[in-house]
């Protein structure tokens, strides 16, 4: 399609909304079907949560006009930070990383100040395999060395090597549970254990949340900082590609260590308290994606305390069920009960038909594609999260169009090779595109 | 509960094919101890009658700006937004999209993210933009970051009418990093720079308001070996300013909260960082580009995605996934809804208004302290808190204190002339 410049540099309203109207149906969102994209919970966005954000005792808030103008404002964080307290079994949240990864340099921030404060030299952090793809990166952009641990043969972190690795000179572990294979570890306590009597600290990646709201808290697990992504387990939209909102919660030892300004309720009045002691300083500006947590909020207010457990059951229970469907047909490199999601990969698949291929097929079905080739654990992964909003007729489809790809992998193995069929373009040259970089119209 | 839609007998169903007889038997992993029995103190669900009842009458305790008078920027510039952009981010084939990761059915958002990067680098005139950041603050921090592993230099300078929130960002990198930062005032800019210096950061216009001279303060830089990074905070500048690559910057790190998006209590809205072609290898986030599909079409994928996190992993030097991509949209729907000429025009409305203003104000015994300004300046007025205050009564929110006696105003083309006259007027009635 034309560029919008194409078109014009200066054009009427008509061909502005026909341009980017004709452009999002190019698209394709949760609203528009299934989108079982591992640990990322592309589950439904509720209406309401738009309606809310877009409240104009929101929208039009200025950050810096008097607090006593904004009591609304700071009512809604402080109540949203206590939720997320009582989900999490933490002393408190800091409300204002941007996004998940924003939330994990924000914990690495911390754990790093609480033992500069200690003045322990502690060099190192460890990562497990089945980790999150930016837990290693966030680790060494602060200037730690990320360790890898292996996982053992039912998808565990690696006890052993844990033993061998946890030394004195490791700050601590970043912890993916459940991990990116859909799997609780089963080790959890004696992990977290292991980790804390060498002196470090747990960090747990919360992208993958959903399955433990109402289950079982964090804390409780041995977890001392954790981030939450609002964007995943919390039903908001995740805006083709952003944004996103990624709270911190910690024990009560690293309460000091949070991000200023915390938010505090002194007799009837809130305010914001940037007294934090030992604070590693701001992340970003202001107070974080505020209309995000306006979103999550009014969803944490809609499915309570009898709601919230309910979405990890049936966020489990529907994993489960396409799981089981479908390890008949595919592998299953872990055959365990699996909480949020699980992993396939093509191993079983003849005629050299790829996870890339069955990803492009499941387009052809009216369907996005699950994570493909993570975690780098599973060759050839399928990582697949149907999430509780799906019902068991969408999961049935679903399963149908995966064993059918299968069968056209065994007949007509070019029908898979050369998918997608139906979409706007066909599969795209990412060579060329890295090779001979454009990245910009030019007039 | 209305967002799950099962039915009991479906749940039978399913929990058979699972091969259990309970829900509980699926979290068998998970140890006694920790397995929670009871309910979670977050309160019973509401129905959305009572929800929307209770959110409204949140958002009702707090003043807008619909109830207030602003005269209030210092980083977060209160605009005019068009409806058209609210008519496409509404749209959910955008907003309900995860991050483009499979092209073929991503076209829309990817094409709309290139064409903001070619709007980013012709208002600019960089070489390259990415596919944004999470606000402005955070793509300063960012850039400064990129330009230490690209030079291997750890002195960090930036100039010091910088905004508190930007420089605040940057001190937690910096301490994280163990980087030497160090403010420095321009006209004092030979002593403090040295081979070891990785970048100047200036904030143009700066935190006072005043528009920078920097082509000379470029080429000082440049003879260093170190890049000139300019952070604008108010992206509307650039349709009133000289552009940042005429006047030798290497790097932008702006916010574009003004371009579409409204002040939301500071976000979400975006950052973005821009940059000259030698940097393209070094600039973090997520990149557009164009490219052709198996029978030769034009398309867009993400690319040059070596540089980040997902693949480096442990080499990376910034770890940012999720970006800001739908407050980009809304500033692309912006851009190209306002034009290149109404783009010119709403900034000229705004130095005229925020013109009108100093005028105004120097009528009164206020002192005017910048010059050069665009659409914010400081003004020195003795008990300038209790100004404001009095003024607060009145409904208008009289800028930003910066000291006992300083103020950082702004008037943006939504304050009209008789609303700064009435300013004026109730400003003479306090005086």
């Amino acid at each position: 399609m034309k560029l919008v410049f194409e078109k014009g540099m200066n054009l009427s309203e008509v061909e502005v909304i026909r341009h980017y109207s004709t452009l999002s149906k190019l698209n394709f969102g949760v609203d528009f079907g299934f989108y079982p994209l591992g640990s990322c919970t592309m589950k439904y966005n509720p209406k309401i949560n738009e309606d809310m954000a877009k409240l104009e005792g929101f929208t039009l808030l200025h950050p810096l006009q008097p607090v006593s103008t904004a009591q609304g404002a700071l009512e809604l964080m402080h109540n949203l930070e206590k939720m997320l307290c009582e989900i999490c079994g933490f002393e408190r949240f800091s409300l204002q990383p941007a996004a998940g990864a924003n939330g994990e340099l924000t914990g690495i921030m911390i754990i790093q100040a609480y033992f500069r404060k200690k003045r322990e030299n502690r060099s190192k952090i460890l990562v497990p395999d089945s980790a999150h793809g930016t837990n290693p990166a966030s680790v060494s952009v602060c200037g730690f060395e990320a360790v890898e641990i292996k996982s053992d043969k039912d998808g565990n972190i690696d006890l052993g090597e844990l033993k061998e690795k946890m030394t004195e000179d490791v700050a601590g572990i970043m912890i993916t549970n459940p991990n990116t294979l859909g799997l609780f570890d089963q080790n959890i306590l004696e992990v977290c254990k292991i980790v804390h009597e060498k002196g470090g600290l747990v960090y747990g990646d919360g992208a993958n949340m959903n399955a433990m709201l109402g289950i079982c808290k964090p804390k409780e697990l041995g977890i001392d900082v954790m981030h939450l992504n609002l964007h995943k387990s919390f039903a908001t939209p995740h805006g083709g590609g952003g944004p996103g909102s990624g709270p911190v919660g910690v024990i009560k030892e690293l309460v000091e260590f949070l991000p200023i300004p915390l938010i505090e309720k002194k007799g009837e009045e809130y305010v914001f308290n940037y007294e934090n002691e030992n604070s590693i300083g701001k992340l970003r500006s202001f107070y974080g994606n505020f209309g995000v947590m306006v979103k999550a909020y009014t969803y944490l207010k809609a499915i309570g305390a009898e709601g919230i457990r309910e979405v990890a059951e049936i966020a489990v229970l529907n994993a489960n069920y396409l799981k089981e469907k479908l390890k008949k047909h595919y592998n299953l490199p872990f055959d365990r009960v699996c909480q949020h999601e699980f992993v396939l990969d093509d191993s079983k698949m003849p005629n050299g038909v790829t996870t890339n291929d069955i990803a492009k097929r499941l387009m052809d079905y009216g369907f996005h594609p699950p994570t493909v080739y993570f975690p780098l654990i599973v060759h050839g992964a399928l990582m697949i999260e149907p999430t509780e909003t799906e019902t068991k007729e969408t999961l049935d489809e679903f399963a149908n169009a995966m064993i059918k790809i299968k069968e056209e992998a065994e007949k007509n193995p070019e029908i898979v090779k050369g998918a997608p069929h139906s979409t706007p373009v066909k599969r795209l040259d990412a060579v060329k595109a890295a090779r001979e970089p454009n990245l910009r119209w030019k007039p | 509960m209305r967002f799950i839609p099962h039915s009991d007998k479906e749940k039978e169903e399913m929990l058979k094919e699972a091969g259990v007889a309970t829900i509980n038997e699926l979290f068998k992993d998970i140890p006694k101890e920790v397995f929670l029995k009871e309910e979670l103190g977050i309160g019973k669900g509401l129905s959305e009658i009572e929800l929307k009842k209770h959110i409204e009458e949140l958002a009702a305790k707090s003043k807008s700006a619909k109830q207030l008078k602003l005269f209030l920027g210092a980083g977060c510039y209160n605009h005019f937004i068009p409806s058209t952009v609210s008519a496409i981010t509404g749209r959910s084939e955008f907003y309900t999209a995860y991050t483009p990761y499979q092209p073929e059915i991503s076209q829309g958002m990817l094409q709309a993210i290139y064409e903001w990067q070619s709007y980013i680098c012709m208002l600019t005139e960089m070489d390259l933009a990415n596919a944004s950041m999470y606000d402005g603050a955070s793509a300063t921090a960012e850039a400064m970051m990129m330009v230490v592993h690209a030079t291997k230099r750890k002195k960090v300078l930036f100039a010091k009418e910088l905004n508190p929130e930007y420089r605040a960002v940057l001190q937690t990198y910096a301490n994280s990093s163990n980087l030497e930062l160090k403010e420095v005032a321009l006209e004092e800019l030979e002593k403090e720079i040295g081979d070891n210096t990785a970048c100047l950061i200036v904030q143009n216009p700066n935190y006072l308001g005043k528009v920078e001279e920097l082509k000379a303060i470029s080429e000082q830089v440049q003879g260093k070996g170190a890049a000139l990074v300019v952070a604008i905070a108010e992206a509307l500048s650039l349709g009133f300013l000289d552009t940042p690559g005429n006047y030798g910057a290497d790097i932008v790190a702006m916010d574009v909260q003004s371009f579409g998006n409204p002040m939301g209590f500071g976000g979400p809205a975006a950052g973005v960082i821009a940059c000259k072609d030698k940097f393209k290898r070094h600039i973090p986030g997520r990149l557009v580009g164009k490219t052709v599909d198996s029978e030769g079409k034009e398309g867009f994928v993400l690319t040059l995605q070596a540089r980040e996190q997902h693949i480096r992993r442990e080499k990376a030097s910034c770890n940012i996934c999720s970006n800001q991509a739908l407050c980009a949209l809304a500033a692309t729907v912006y851009l190209a809804t306002v034009g290149e000429k109404g783009l010119k025009e709403i900034a000229k409305q705004n130095n005229e208004n925020a013109k009108y203003l100093a005028e105004k104000l120097n009528g009164t015994d206020i002192e005017l302290e910048t010059e050069n300004f665009f659409n914010e300046f400081v003004v020195k007025t003795q008990g300038a808190k209790q100004l404001q205050e009095k003024l607060l009564k009145k409904g208008f929110v009289f800028g930003y204190a910066l000291d006992e006696e300083r103020v950082l105003v702004t008037a943006t083309e939504l304050n009209s002339k008789d609303e700064i006259d009435e300013l004026i007027e109730a400003i003479g009635e306090l005086k």
